[in-house]
């Protein structure tokens, strides 16, 4: 059981929740659990950058990145945003 | 009265003398030592601590100076002589411990012993930056490596404006602006180097208004127009020291960031949403760039502005105000700067989260073989998302 903070871009598919629990032993089971619970995030997941315990899994095994139990996942999208 | 020459004379034969390291030891103590040269000798150099009363003043100045007559003083000019008299002089008024530093300032130097440059700032800028030049790793030598720096921001807007402010503020020389936009009653909320009164008015000029009336030290170049392939090496060919991102839009990032590797030059990134920003440092050749970190902007949709989804006005403040942190550390040569590393900054939260950022050997644009060596059209690469 992980935790997974949930972008701004991305919190219209999670109720508006900051934090989201997720099961998996890996980055992909993680994200797959997630996306069962929250449908609407099919799709979009890949285009954010995913972290475990702050580093890049695409640094580490990808989407087979071992996640353990208490490990916090971040996921980044790009924001452009400089409030122009 | 004696003339110099015979007071010369004297001085040589009544004044103790102390060697260079023998006169070292007594510098942490409560030992005085007396520079008696000339202010421009002094200017270019003199121990640490030192009393300056040049020679021809000693005898006028030196009761009020040192009034405790058993004083441990050591003397010193340039090679000796001088302070040779001097020391004569305070002799015939009661000092009894003054001692002539052999060799003088010249031998000190040379010796590698402890020496520092005094002030040269003028008075003004010494008291408006004195909160800088009391913290060790700024100092004179720090406000004027700022006073030199070249610093170039990318939008005038919610970013740049605390950024601008907070560089203009800590003496940054030359700041240059890049924004075609205009002042819109809508940015007043977070755009803080604007004003009410300015709306309508060019962003460029507003912040110059700003920046140059906060300190007019520093000088504002501005560039009214918006950054493109077809202007940037003109303007980042003016040579800047940093570039301060914060562009509104996917294309100019990508764009920033082939030139700033391009060019070489360092770029501290913010970029902010609703209640989250995100700042790292760029910097060519020592860690990744903005497509090692993305390579590819996400879909329109799932990427939206602050013009589409908000923004809360202080985020800016916090990002853009790391954003000059950052560039001043850089300026200065001090600190760690985050490169390699991106912070998180989460208002509802109030978190700060760091994560790793690492080079991609295969980045297009920074990598070991690069595939894209000029510029494209942006535009379309964001939109083919």
């Amino acid at each position: 059981m992980s935790v997974v903070r949930i972008p701004p871009t991305l919190r219209v598919d999670t109720n508006g929740e900051r934090e989201v629990i997720a099961e998996g032993e890996n980055v992909r089971e993680l994200l797959d659990d997630l996306t069962t619970r929250f449908p609407t995030l099919h799709g979009k997941l890949e285009y954010a950058n995913v972290y475990v315990g702050g580093e890049d899994i695409r640094t580490r095994d990808g989407y087979e990145t071992e996640v353990s139990d208490g490990d916090t996942v971040i996921l980044l999208p790009a924001m452009a945003g400089g409030a122009g | 009265m004696a003339s110099y020459g015979e007071l010369l004379q004297q001085g040589a034969g009544s004044v103790p003398t102390i060697g260079l390291e023998d006169a070292r030891t007594l510098m942490d103590g409560d030992a005085v030592f007396l520079d008696v040269r000339e202010p421009a000798e002094w200017d270019l150099g003199h121990v640490p601590n030192a009393l300056h009363i040049p020679r021809a003043q000693v005898a006028g100045k030196i009761q009020q100076a040192i009034p405790d007559k058993s004083t441990r003083v050591v003397v010193y000019c340039a090679r000796g002589s001088r302070s040779a008299v001097a020391g004569a002089e305070m002799r015939a008024l009661g000092y009894e411990h003054v001692e002539n530093l052999i060799d003088g300032f010249n031998g000190w130097e040379q010796r590698g012993l402890p020496t520092i440059v005094p002030s040269t700032l003028p008075e003004a800028q010494r008291r408006r930056y004195s909160r800088h030049m009391l913290i060790p790793e700024v100092g004179e030598a720090g406000q004027r490596k700022l006073l030199a720096s070249r610093v170039l921001l990318i939008g005038a807007g919610g970013l740049g404006s605390p950024a601008s402010l907070y560089l203009a503020a800590a003496g940054v020389g030359t700041l240059g602006i890049v924004d075609d936009d205009v002042v819109d009653e809508s940015n007043l909320q977070r755009q803080i180097a604007h004003s009410t009164q300015r709306v309508g008015e060019a962003k460029v000029d507003s912040a110059r208004e700003t920046l140059t009336a906060l300190n007019p030290d520093v000088d504002v170049k501005t560039f009214q127009e918006r950054l493109s392939s077809e202007n940037i090496d003109r303007i980042l060919g003016e040579g800047w020291d940093v570039i301060v991102d914060g562009a509104d839009n996917f294309p100019t990032r990508y764009l920033v960031n082939d030139a700033s590797v391009w060019h070489g030059i360092p770029v501290v990134h913010g970029s902010i949403y609703r209640f989250e920003g995100q700042v790292t440092v760029f910097s060519p050749g020592e860690g990744p760039c903005y497509r090692c970190l993305f390579p590819a902007p996400p879909p329109p949709e799932l990427a939206p502005s602050c013009a589409e989804g908000g923004v809360l006005g202080v985020l800016p403040g916090v990002i853009g105000s790391l954003q000059a942190n950052e560039t001043i550390k850089l300026a200065l040569g001090i600190g760690d700067p985050l490169i390699g590393r991106l912070m998180l900054f989460d208002a509802l939260g109030a978190t700060f989260t760091e994560v790793a950022l690492r080079r991609d050997p295969n980045c297009p644009v920074c990598g070991e073989h690069p595939t894209i060596t000029e510029y494209i059209d942006y535009v379309e690469f964001c939109a083919a998302r």
